[in-house]
Formats: C-alpha cells, structure tokens, sequence
C-alpha cells in the first residue's frame, strides 16, 4: 500500500476523477457561453432601446414612438440654440419664426416620430399568415397523419416536406414576389406576404401537428370507434383537441419566425413607407391588397441607410426593442391559450 | 333460424324490418335509436347462438394469427377466451367489433363471422352501426381526457341525443350498472382521468354501456387492476350478464373460472377446446388444455 487512508472508502485523486471534472467543466462552461451570448444581444437591445422607449418624465413611456408615424428628424441652430425636431413639428416652429424659413438643418429620414404603421403591420402580418399556415398545417397534419397509409407518395410528401423547411428565407420571398404579386397580380400587399410567410412555416408547422397528433394516445382513438364513432368524428371530438396544446406550442417557435423575417415580405408585401393606416381603405377589398410597413423591415431600412449616427441607431434599437416586445406578447397570449386548453384536456 | 334480415347493413329504412322473429326491437336507422333504451331492447334471448364464428382464417399481412376457428358464443352469457400469450385471443375479439379494420394489411381470409345470422364482413356492413351493437372494453382502460359525464354520454350524443334530461338519466343508470355511481356522484364535471385506475375501467364499462350494446367485448380488462378493483369488475361482470351478452379475455385462470359459462381455450391461432366452464377446469377433454389450465405451461 502507498499511501495511508483514513478509511476504507478514502478518495484518491486518479484519471477518472480528473477527466470527470474537466467534462462537467467543460459542458458547464458551454452553457454559460450560450447564457452569456443571449444576455449580450438582449442586453444591448434593452439599454440602447430603453432610452428610445422610456423616458425620464412621467408618464415614462414614450408614447409617441408608439402611436406615431415614422419622421424625419431635423437638426438646426436657430438664434443660439440648438434643435431638433420632427418634420411636423419643424414645419410648425417655421410657421411662428419665419425668420427661421432659411435656416441650415441636416436630417435624418425616420429618426423622428414613431413606429406605430410598423407594429400594426407586422401584428397583421403575423395573424394573417400564422392562421392560413395553421389552417393548411393541421388539415396537411391530419391527412398525412390518420388517412394516408405509408407508400411511396406519402414518403415523397414528407421528403418535400423536410427540404421546404432548408430553403432560405430569401427564396420564398422570391417565389412569393413570382408567384403572388406577379403571376396573381396582387402586387405588394398583404395577401401576398400572408401566403409568402405561411409557406415559410408550414413545414414547421405541419411537422409540429403531426408529432402532436401522434402523441395522442391510440387509445382514445380506439375507444372512440368502438362506441360507433366515425374516423372524421374520433379526430374532430377526440384526437385534435387533445393535440391542440402541442400544435400551439410549437407554433409559438413559428410566431417568432414569421414577425422577424425580412428576406420574405420585402419583395411581396413591404412598404418602406406607408402613408395610410391599413384601415384607411376606401373599400373593405383593398384591405388586402394593401401593402404594410413592418418592424424588421423597417429596422433594414433605417439600417441601410447612410449616415448612421447616434439618431439613426435610436431608431433602430427602439424599433428591435419594441419588435421583442410584440413578439413576447403574441407568444405569451398563444401560450395562456395552449394552458387553457391543455388544463381542459390533461391526460 | 329466421332469414337474416339485414340489422348491420348500412341499407335505409326501406329494409324488411320486423320480418325475424327474434329482433324486435332493430336499430335499423338513427331514427330508431331511442327504442333501444326502452325495456326490453334485448334482441336474443339467453341460450340462442348470438354469434357464430365459422372456418374462420385470419391474417396480419402474410402470417396467419388464426387458423380455422369455429365458435358459437350465445347470447346472455359470459365467455372466456383464455390461452397462452400470442395464441390469438386479442386479435379475435377484435374481429368480432372489426377493429382490426384500422390495422393496414389485415384480412379475413376464409370464414364468416355472423350476428344475428349477419355476416359482419360482408361489404354492405356498416361498420359503426355493428361497433354500435357490439362494444368494447380494453385492457389499457382509457376514458378519454373529458369530465365524467361527458365520456358516458359522448356514444350518445354521437347517435344524436342531446335531451339533457335523458342524458342525466343514462349518466346515472350506466354508472350505477357500472357500479361507480356512489363514488362519482358528486364530481361527475370532474376528468375521467382523475380517477384510479379500477375506476377508469369502471368508467370505460359504463360508458361501453351507455349506448346499450348487445355485446361487450372485455379485453384482458383487469390486467392492470389490483385484486379489490378486480373483484369489483368480477361482481359487475355478475351484474351485467343477464342484460349483455360478454366476451372476456383473460390470463387469470380463476377469473375465467369465477367468471363465465363457457371457455374457449386457445393455442397458437387455434382453438383447442370450447366447452362449459365447469368441464373446462375439471374434465378438460383436451390434454393441452389440462396443462394449460392446472398452470404446466403457457
Ligand atoms: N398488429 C399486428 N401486426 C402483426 N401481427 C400481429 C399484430 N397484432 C398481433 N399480431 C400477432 O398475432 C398473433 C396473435 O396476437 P394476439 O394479440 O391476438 O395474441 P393474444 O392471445 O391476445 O396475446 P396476449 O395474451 O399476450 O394479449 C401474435 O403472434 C402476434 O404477434
Ligand atoms: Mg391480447
């Protein structure tokens, strides 16, 4: 024996103890990147949006950012002082100095005003394209998932299925701006970009119903056909309810894709600037042939535009921060609604 | 027998209705459905041939799970199908409600299976008027994840009753006739699923019940039960035979003892020896079915 031990179980230092600390190290430290790489990107969207969105004063929210239409900011020096002001607001303050008609001012396009026409869109966007890609995802789901008998068609629905899901975002605003606003003749508008994202998802979504359908016992199918139910009645009455939390829940993951992308509706249902509210139609047809302003996009746009400075970069962390913001609140009313009906149907 | 009118068959009312002699009351349509819950609604009386399975050949794709059985199952009687595991007696009883139909590549390959004289394979079968007639208990008991009273009255209102007040009152005789009735009584809102497991299956025979077949089909179904859910399902299989006619699978040899009139015994797909339960435990004619049964092998 080398050295003494106190007992019979003393620990030793040895290859397997080592190895076994460097591994939990090595995954602890894993996670805590992955932590440390979400707090950066959602840390500097609430600090520099924050400043957009909040303000020192009562009633700490910045409301105009909310309910206004995006502006050009103007910057000048008038008599001494410095200003700046949105376009509205600067055409006014000419209007009681005329003196101040001449004035130099450098602007800036959407640095100014707020972002309301965006958050509408893109709350419309979302609705719109997540209920046609629900609508065709569980019927898809449902067929493939209690009707079709395993063949080799169904094998190639499921293949086309998987590889829609790997085509960049870019193509299906492609296809979008051939197929509906060209071929249609829908032009840029609503319609457009509803179809271009629920083609988007509807891989994930039909992939998501149909995990949720299988998850459904067989049971309850069973017991449902053998009281005299018929195939359509057991999936209306006793399958599709109880996949419904399922379904819901991986649609939230969905919700999120169709709110951020950009690539998609750029070509199809965008508008960089949109002078009407989207209710301000003449009749309630062009509703949907209407184009949107939307969030994402309108971060590209004020991103891309030259120069960027500390007014433009206000605009753009504000727009990100309010774009989390609607994204939280479209996910936590799908998920309040998936708890109640998962709370009506537990197994 | 009576020339076999078409009870099963998914023909409309214009079929020859009252001309057998023993089906008075015939579901033939929806609209004849309430009668089946007047008294007397029996069709059978106890001791006739309810179901007579003939040659019958089945098959899972290519291999062969039941070879040539041939069984006469009467009517207000319990039966027991007992056997070895795999020897066929599952996928029997799920010929006789045809669910074995939701299974791809299953068939009948020769033989019939008549009700009432009806070939329940022939083409013209509806099948959800036969699943209607012929209900079924599994061994996974599985109430569906709905209050109490909605999964008893869930076959009810699929054939079109929503009077709530009959409802209530079938609600309540199923679950008497199931004997649960004095535990859920209060919590009849409450999920199905928040009950124990001997209650569930409780639950499963009463809503089975609610829609008044004439069959009931039991697989295994006290498999997953403790001996006190057990012997409460027993004493409600003694409550239930005068009014069903009650297939049961079982591997409890005493349950089977216990519990039925006659036994079929199983073995490899083949039927070995069908006789009254008393000859089958104390003079099996068969000397497989000795071993089986005195505990030698299976
Ligand atoms: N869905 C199926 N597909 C293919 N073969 C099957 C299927 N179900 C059962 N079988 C086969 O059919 C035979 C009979 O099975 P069955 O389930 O009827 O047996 P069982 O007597 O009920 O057995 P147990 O007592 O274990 O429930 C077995 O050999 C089984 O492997
Ligand atoms: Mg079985």
């Amino acid at each position: 024996m080398s050295a003494p031990t106190a007992h019979l179980f003393q620990s030793q230092p040895n290859a397997a103890r080592r190895s076994e600390r460097a591994t939990f190290w090595l995954f602890r430290s894993a996670t805590y990147l992955v932590l440390a790489c979400g707090l950066a990107v959602f840390g500097t969207i609430f600090f520099k949006g924050a400043g957009t969105v909040f303000k020192a004063e009562a009633p700490f929210i910045n409301t105009t950012f909310f309910t206004d239409a995006p502006e050009s900011l103007y910057l000048f020096e008038f008599e001494g002082k410095k200003y700046e002001m949105g376009d509205r607001e600067f055409r006014a303050f000419k209007e009681k100095h005329p003196a101040a008609a001449t004035v130099k001012s450098e602007s800036y396009v959407y640095s100014a005003g707020g972002i309301f026409p965006c958050i509408v869109g893109t709350v419309l966007l979302v609705v719109g394209s997540m209920t046609i890609a629900l609508v065709l995802g569980v019927c898809a789901a449902i067929y493939l998932n209690e009707y079709a008998r395993d063949g080799l068609f169904i094998r190639f629905v499921r293949l086309a299925i998987l590889n829609l899901a790997g085509v960049p975002s870019i193509v299906f605003g492609l296809f979008g701006f051939g197929m509906f606003v060209i071929y249609f003749g829908w032009n840029v508008s609503l319609l457009a970009g509803w179809f271009t994202l629920a083609f988007m998802v509807l891989p994930v979504v039909i992939t998501a119903s149909e995990e949720s359908l299988k998850a459904v016992p067989k049971g309850f199918r069973e017991g449902s056909l053998a009281l005299g139910a018929t195939k359509w009645q057991t999936i209306r009455l006793n399958v599709v309810p109880y996949a419904l939390p399922g379904i819901l829940t991986s649609s939230i993951l969905g919700i999120a894709r169709v709110a951020g992308e950009t690539a998609p509706i750029m070509f199809t249902a965008a508008y960089v600037v949109g002078d009407k509210l989207p209710w301000d139609v003449a009749k309630a047809g062009d509703f949907f042939f209407q184009g949107v302003m939307a969030l994402p996009y309108h971060i590209y746009v004020v991103s891309s535009k030259i120069p960027q400075n500390e007014y433009t970069e206000r605009v753009q962390y504000g727009t990100a921060f309010v774009f989390l913001l609607v994204v939280a609140f479209i996910a936590a009313s799908s998920i309040i609604l998936r708890n109640k009906l998962r709370s009506r149907y537990k197994w | 027998m009576v020339n076999a009118a078409p009870i099963l068959m998914d023909t409309p009312s214009s079929a020859p209705a009252k001309s057998s002699a023993y089906k008075p009351t015939v579901r033939l349509s929806p609209a004849s459905l309430p009668s089946a819950h007047a008294p007397g609604a029996a069709a059978a009386p106890m001791g006739e041939t309810l179901v007579d399975i003939s040659h019958l050949d089945f098959f899972y794709n290519t291999s062969q799970a039941l070879h040539d059985i041939n069984l006469k199952i009467e009517a207000k009687n319990v039966t027991a199908f007992i056997g070895p595991s795999g020897c066929g007696k599952s996928t029997l009883l799920r010929c006789l409600n045809r669910m074995n139909d939701l299974i791809d590549g299953t068939r009948v390959a020769r033989g019939t299976i008549k009700i009432h004289g009806v070939d329940i394979y022939q083409p013209d079968v509806d099948v959800i008027e036969l699943r209607k007639r012929v209900g079924m208990v599994f061994q996974k008991s599985n109430p569906f994840p709905k209050s109490i009273y909605e999964n008893i009255t869930f076959g009810l209102r699929l054939q079109g009753m929503n009077d709530p007040a009959k409802l209530d009152e079938i609600v309540e005789k199923s679950l008497r006739g199931a004997a649960l009735w004095d535990e859920v009584k209060d919590r009849l809102g409450a999920s199905g699923m928040g009950l124990s497991g001997g209650q569930q299956q409780r639950l499963c025979i009463a809503r089975a019940i609610a829609v008044e077949p004439e069959v009931i089909l039991m697989d295994e179904p006290c498999s997953a039960l403790d001996p006190v859910a057990t012997a409460k399902v027993e004493e409600l299989i003694q409550e239930l035979r005068s009014r069903f006619t009650i297939i049961i699978v079982t591997h409890n040899m005493q349950q089977a003892a216990r519990c039925s009139d006659k036994t079929a015994f199983f073995y490899l797909g083949k039927l070995i020896e069908f006789a009254d339960t008393r000859d089958i435990f104390t003079k099996p004619a068969n000397a497989q079915t000795e071993a089986y049964v005195s505990g030698r092998f299976g």
